[in-house]
C-alpha cells in the first residue's frame, strides 16, 4: 500500500523516468538491429567469420555492465551525455542475441529451398528479402525481445551515470534504505519489461510467415 | 543445346568429374544414370552453374554458360530437386508465379500462367491458395514442375525429383512427365540411379561411374550393351526382379 501511495504522490517523477528509460531502450534496441541483423546474415553467408564476431559479441556480453559503463565515461564526445553513454553500452550488450538469432534463423532455412530458389535465378538481394529474411523473421524476433527484455534490465544501472531512467529510484531507495523507493523504481521496470516482451511477440506473430 | 567440352570439376583437391565431352540435342531427354557419387548431381549443377567447372567449357544455347548473365541464364533454364525446395511462406501460386513475377510478367499473364501451369500438372484451381505444407508429396512435385516450367525455358533439369516419392505416386508422376513431354519437347536433363526410371523416361541414357561417362546409349541398345558397367545394371535389376519372383514362389 506505501508503496502505491509513493507512486502515486511521485507520478511526475516516474513518469518522466519511465520515459527516459524508454528512450534508453528504444534508441538501444533501434541500434542493436541496425548493427546485429546485417553483422548476423553477414556471417551466416560467410561462415568463417561466425567465429570471430560471435566471440566478441560474447566477450562484451561477460562485461559487467555497471564497470562497462565506467569504462565508457572517458570517451570523447559520448562522455559528454550520459544518455549517449547509456545507449551505446545498451546497444552492446543488445548485440549478442540479436547477431546470434539472425544467424541461426537463416541458417535454419531449408537448403533445398535456398537451392531451388537460386537455380530458378533469384538474385542474392530477391533470396534474401523474399525468402531467407521471410523465413528468419521469428527467429530474429525472438532475439530481438531477449534484447529488450535484457536492456529494460540493464538500463536501470545506467542511472549510475546519470543518465536518468527508473534506475534513479532505485539508486536513491538503496542509499535511502527505503524499500518503497526501491521498489518504486523495480515495479514499473518490471512492468516494462513484461509490457515489451509481449510487444515484440506480438510484432512476431503477426509478421510470423503462416 | 547443351554441350560439355572436357569438362573436369574438382573441389578441395577431389576430382569429382574427369573430362566430360557430351551433348544433349534439342527436345530430348537424357539421363544421368549412375550411383551416389558418381557426379551426375555435379554434372546437372554445371550446366545451370550452380557449380562451376574447374576446366572445360560448357555450351547452353550454343554460347558459353560462364560468358552469359548467370542470372538470365538460370532464368532460362527449369530447375526440379528432389526435395523440391518450395517456398513454405508463399501459395503454390506464388511459388509458380515468382520467375514470371521477377521476370516483369503483367499481373494478368502471370495468373494466366499460373492457372495454365497448375492445369498442365494436374492440379485443379483449389490448390492455388494453399500453402506447401498442405499438399502431399506427390502434389509437392507437381507444383515444383508447374514452377520450373512458369517462364517457358527451353531446357529442364531435373535431379531425382521422383525419387522421394512412393512407387505408385513415382509412376503416376512419370507417366505424366512422358505425355508432358511429348507436349512440350523440352530439352531434359534427367538426374537418376533407377535404371527402370532411366529406360522409362530417357531418349537416351548417359552411364556415369567415378565422375567419368561411361558410354551414351538408347534405352533400346542399353539391355542390349556388353558394356561392363550397363550390364552389371541390367543385372541387378534382374536380379532384383528374379528374387522376387523367387520369393513370390516359396
Amino acid at each position: 500500500m506505501n508503496v502505491i501511495r509513493f507512486l502515486l504522490q511521485n507520478r511526475t517523477e516516474l513518469l518522466e523516468s519511465t520515459g527516459q528509460h524508454l528512450w534508453l531502450v528504444g534508441w538501444s534496441t533501434v541500434f542493436a538491429m541496425l548493427i546485429g541483423i546485417p553483422l548476423g546474415i553477414l556471417i551466416a553467408h560467410r561462415r568463417q567469420l561466425n567465429q570471430p564476431v560471435l566471440a566478441v559479441a560474447n566477450i562484451i556480453q561477460t562485461i559487467p555492465s555497471l564497470a562497462l559503463f565506467g569504462f565508457l565515461l572517458p570517451m570523447p564526445w559520448l562522455g559528454e551525455r550520459a544518455d549517449r553513454l547509456a545507449i551505446l553500452a545498451l546497444t552492446l550488450y543488445a548485440l549478442l542475441p540479436i547477431i546470434r538469432n539472425t544467424y541461426s534463423g537463416i541458417i535454419s532455412v531449408d537448403p533445398a529451398v535456398v537451392e531451388a530458389g537460386r537455380g530458378m535465378g533469384l538474385t542474392e538481394a530477391q533470396l534474401l528479402f523474399q525468402v531467407e529474411l521471410p523465413l528468419a523473421v521469428s527467429v530474429i524476433l525472438s532475439g530481438v525481445r531477449v534484447a529488450v527484455v535484457i536492456s529494460v534490465g540493464l538500463a536501470t544501472i545506467a542511472a549510475a551515470i546519470g543518465a536518468g531512467g527508473l534506475g534513479e529510484f532505485i539508486f536513491r531507495g538503496l542509499a535511502m534504505i527505503d524499500n518503497r523507493v526501491i521498489l518504486a523504481g523495480a515495479i514499473p521496470a518490471a512492468g516494462l519489461a513484461l509490457l515489451a516482451d509481449l510487444g515484440v511477440g506480438w510484432v512476431e506473430r503477426r509478421l510470423r510467415p503462416r | 543445346m547443351i554441350e560439355f567440352r572436357e569438362v573436369s570439376y574438382s573441389v578441395s583437391g577431389v576430382q569429382v568429374l574427369t573430362g566430360l565431352n557430351l551433348r544433349v540435342a534439342p527436345g530430348e531427354t537424357l539421363v544421368l544414370l549412375g550411383r551416389s557419387g558418381s557426379g551426375k548431381t555435379t554434372t546437372l549443377k554445371l550446366v545451370n552453374r550452380l557449380l562451376i567447372q574447374s576446366a572445360g567449357q560448357i555450351m547452353v544455347h550454343g554460347r558459353r554458360n560462364d560468358l552469359v548473365d548467370v542470372i538470365q541464364l538460370r532464368r532460362g533454364i527449369g530447375y526440379v530437386i528432389q526435395e523440391v525446395g518450395l517456398f513454405p511462406h508463399f501459395t503454390v501460386a506464388q511459388n509458380v508465379g515468382l520467375v514470371p513475377k521477377i521476370e516483369g510478367w503483367a499481373e494478368e499473364r502471370s495468373r494466366m500462367r499460373v492457372k495454365e501451369m497448375l492445369q498442365l500438372v494436374g492440379l485443379g484451381e483449389e490448390f492455388a491458395a494453399r500453402y506447401p505444407r498442405q499438399l502431399s508429396g506427390g502434389q509437392r512435385q507437381r507444383v515444383g514442375v508447374a514452377r520450373a516450367l512458369a517462364a517457358d525455358p527451353a531446357i529442364l533439369l531435373m535431379d531425382e525429383p521422383f525419387g522421394a516419392l512412393d512407387p505408385l505416386t513415382r509412376d503416376e508422376l512419370q507417366r505424366e512427365f512422358l505425355s508432358l513431354q511429348q507436349r512440350l519437347q523440352k530439352t531434359v536433363v534427367f538426374v537418376t540411379h533407377d535404371l527402370r526410371e532411366a529406360l522409362r523416361l530417357g531418349t537416351r541414357i548417359a552411364l556415369m561411374e567415378a565422375g567419368k561417362l561411361v558410354t551414351v546409349l538408347t534405352p533400346h541398345e542399353f539391355l542390349k550393351s556388353t558394356d561392363p558397367w550397363a550390364s552389371a545394371y541390367v543385372r541387378a535389376f534382374g536380379d532384383g526382379l528374379q528374387s522376387a519372383a523367387i520369393r513370390g514362389v516359396s
